[in-house]
């Protein structure tokens, strides 16, 4: 029988994924992507949680659903900002954005 | 008409402070305008002043008319403004408005052709408000700011000739010499004010009378009297006195001789209940009162100044007052203020008139022989010398007379001789100075002296016979009636003798036959006796090096000072401040490594902030719950 404990699993698992791509990839669309399982890992806890903990509410589906919405305008201004990147610097290597330093 | 001006007897100083603000903002363009209102002034304060004395010395003797009203009323401070008419207030009142009218007067002969006589009979009315209120205060507070106003008067009219390099020195100098004393002065009214609560005169006598706590009253009446050390320029802070002589004549008469270097003694005698009280206060006040008039006495021998002759005998006979209020003597010493006022300011007055004819020369030697040019100035010169040295029956040798007397009653024994031997001393100086200027030979520039316009010669003659006869109040032909009035119960009051009168006269008459056997006969050679003690001379000339000392301590002092706190300030407070910049500097160059730009960077650290904090929070919930 799969429960609550699985789903918290899973969740932590897409989330560590998600932070290990988003510290150590060096390419910035596979950063953005790294975002979105992170976003993704905590809207399964949100699902999970409110599917076991308080079945009648509906807040943690609907939360999701902010979130999923939220990020894809996130994507959205990610994807803009690299493509604007790109347009200047010929690369989405983070590696080559370090104008910001001492 | 009593009856009235005594409750109102503020109108005496309101007078002329009207007429200083009337010239000071409306007529200071039209000089004859102002210098009229300002005589005008005077006039109205001398005729209430004559009122109030009428009133006091007609009605028994110890009368005291005291007024009072709050001035500030706040939990546990309480201000009093209020006015105290008794004899001693009488007298100065007399003798100030006196002397300021007769020199308002004189000035317009002195002052004639000067741009700034508006401003200058301004100055006067300022200053005789300013006195006549000192006078009148029945509290040390209000005392205390008519006190600092007489100095502003003084300080401005030192430097009335601003132009000159040394009148601005010497008003500068008066003015930060008297805040060395005015700060002991102050200091005594705080504690007298924490003491007893309340600063009058009269409640403050009251109180003195039960207090016995010696170890707080002792400093406290020696700190009241460096006011006086001030004002009345005693030793050590006499410096400034002399080269106040660089104001106008007149300037130096009114003020500078007759009425606010008095303000020191009358200031004494007006809080005597407190330094009677304190025997060790008394014994100072004597010995520098003392000390002064032997010291500024010698050091008058040898100047060469009209006016800075004139100035020494001033500090001296100053040191004569003091001397008399440290034994006791206080209705001597208020005695000789009276006499002296006249008499001083009448050679002062003379001198001015001496210098006028001599075309602003000052140095005695070069005039000579002026008794045939100006025969009035002389012989009032010569009554004003004759009134100092001494001589029967003029008013100085009763008041002196007084003063020796009270220091043999007292059985200060050193201190009789010191007063007999500076007596010798003045008539000497004195007589040197009219021997060499008003007799003797015609020097170049005395060819041309001629006597001054009776606006000058006047004032002259009424303080000269002023000066005859203002003695007899207090002698014996008049039964003391000064001293009747005058004296209070802690004074003394010595009974007079023919001994002292007889030695003392012989004193004096011994200091002019010796003058004029100097310098009139010249059976003795002045040239020689200042070869043959040519140290002694020079250290005289130079006024015992007092300037050159104070100079010396002064450049060792503050510049030693300015050095130690150059230093604690180059390395203490902005080492500190460095110190901080310094550490601020290397924590950012150490830390600025961690800034390497890379996003991911930033978010590790973040993500390790979070970890830290999560894991720290979660091991104090687990300590705290289990």
């Amino acid at each position: 029988m799969i429960g609550l404990t699985h789903y918290l699993l899973l969740g932590t698992v897409v989330f560590c994924i998600g932070l290990f791509g988003v510290l150590s990839k060096r390419n910035a669309i596979a950063v953005l992507m790294s975002v979105e399982l992170m976003l993704n890992a905590v809207n399964i806890n949100f699902v999970a949680i409110n599917k076991f903990i308080t079945p009648n509410d509906v807040t943690g589906q609907l939360f999701s659903i902010f979130v999923i919405v939220v990020a894809a305008a996130e994507v959205a201004v990610g994807l803009a900002l690299i493509i604007s990147i790109y347009r200047h610097r010929k690369s989405v290597d983070l590696n080559d954005f370090n104008l910001l330093k001492w | 008409m009593f009856e009235f001006i005594l409750p109102n007897a503020w109108l005496i100083p309101l007078v002329p402070v009207l007429a200083f603000a009337l010239i000071g903002l409306f007529l200071h363009r039209w000089p004859k305008i102002s210098a009229a209102l300002s005589i005008f002034s005077i006039a109205i304060a001398f005729i209430l002043a004559l009122v109030i004395a009428g009133g006091v010395f007609s009605a028994p003797a110890g009368t005291v008319y005291e007024f009072s009203t709050r001035w500030l009323d706040m939990p546990g401070l309480q201000v009093d403004m209020g006015l105290l008419i008794d004899a001693l207030t009488a007298v100065m009142l007399l003798v100030v408005t006196t002397v300021a009218l007769l020199v308002q007067i004189y000035s317009l002969g002195y002052m004639k052709g000067d741009p700034g006589i508006a401003s200058y009979y301004a100055y006067q009315s300022l200053f005789a408000a300013s006195m006549l209120g000192l006078v009148i205060a029945n509290n040390l507070g209000q005392m205390f700011v008519f006190w600092e106003l007489v100095g502003i008067c003084s300080y401005l009219l030192i430097g009335f000739w601003f132009g000159k390099y040394s009148a601005r020195n010497a008003a500068i100098k008066a003015f930060i010499t008297n805040r060395v004393g005015d700060f002991g002065f102050l200091l005594a009214i705080l504690f007298l004010q924490i003491m007893f609560g309340t600063l009058n005169f009269g409640e403050l006598s009251d109180s003195m009378a039960g207090f016995t706590n010696m170890t707080i009253l002792i400093p406290v009446a020696i700190l009241l009297f460096c006011g006086p050390i001030g004002k009345s320029a005693q030793f050590p802070l006499h410096v400034w006195l002399p080269d106040a002589m660089e104001g106008p004549t007149p300037v130096s008469a009114l003020i500078h001789a007759a009425t606010m270097v008095a303000a020191g003694v009358y200031l004494v005698a007006r809080a005597f209940f407190i330094f009677s009280a304190v025997p060790q206060a008394m014994t100072v006040i004597a010995v520098i009162g003392g000390f002064t008039a032997l010291f500024a006495a010698t050091i008058a021998l040898t100047q060469n100044d009209i006016k800075r002759i004139l100035a020494y005998s001033t500090l001296s006979q100053l040191g004569y007052m003091m001397m008399a209020m440290g034994i006791g003597a206080m209705t001597a010493g208020m005695f000789h203020l009276m006499t002296h006022a006249f008499f001083k300011s009448l050679l002062f007055l003379g001198a001015g008139s001496v210098i006028v004819a001599m075309h602003e020369e000052q140095d005695i030697w070069k005039m000579g022989g002026l008794y045939k040019k100006m025969p009035i100035t002389t012989w009032t010169f010569i009554i004003g010398a004759l009134a100092l040295s001494g001589i029967p029956p003029l008013s100085g040798f009763w008041s002196k007379d007084e003063i020796l007397l009270g220091a043999l009653a007292s059985g200060h024994i050193g201190l009789y001789i010191i007063g007999a031997f500076v007596a010798f001393l003045t008539a000497l100086y004195m007589f040197r100075l009219i021997f060499v200027a008003f007799f003797g030979s015609n020097k170049a520039g005395a060819e041309k002296a001629q006597e001054n316009s009776a606006v000058m010669t006047v004032p002259l003659i009424i303080l000269a016979a002023i000066s005859v006869v203002a003695g007899l109040v207090n002698s014996p032909l008049m039964h003391n009636a000064f001293g009747h009035y005058i004296n209070s119960p802690a004074g003394i009051e010595p009974h007079p003798s023919l001994i002292i009168m007889i030695s003392s006269t012989v004193i004096a008459l011994a200091g002019i036959a010796m003058a004029w056997l100097i310098y009139q006969k010249q059976v003795i050679s002045a040239e020689d006796l200042k070869y043959r003690f040519e140290g002694i001379y020079k250290v005289l000339y130079h006024k015992y090096y007092i300037d050159e000392i104070y100079a010396w301590l002064g450049a060792r002092l503050v510049d030693g000072m300015a050095k130690v706190l150059y230093w604690f300030d180059i390395y203490v407070v902005n080492g500190f401040i460095n110190a901080i910049a310094y550490v601020t500097a290397i924590t950012g160059e150490v830390l600025k490594f961690t800034e390497d730009g890379q996003v991911q960077t930033y978010a590790l650290y973040m993500f390790a902030g979070i970890v830290l904090l999560l894991v720290s929070a979660l091991y104090a919930v687990y300590t705290v719950l289990i």
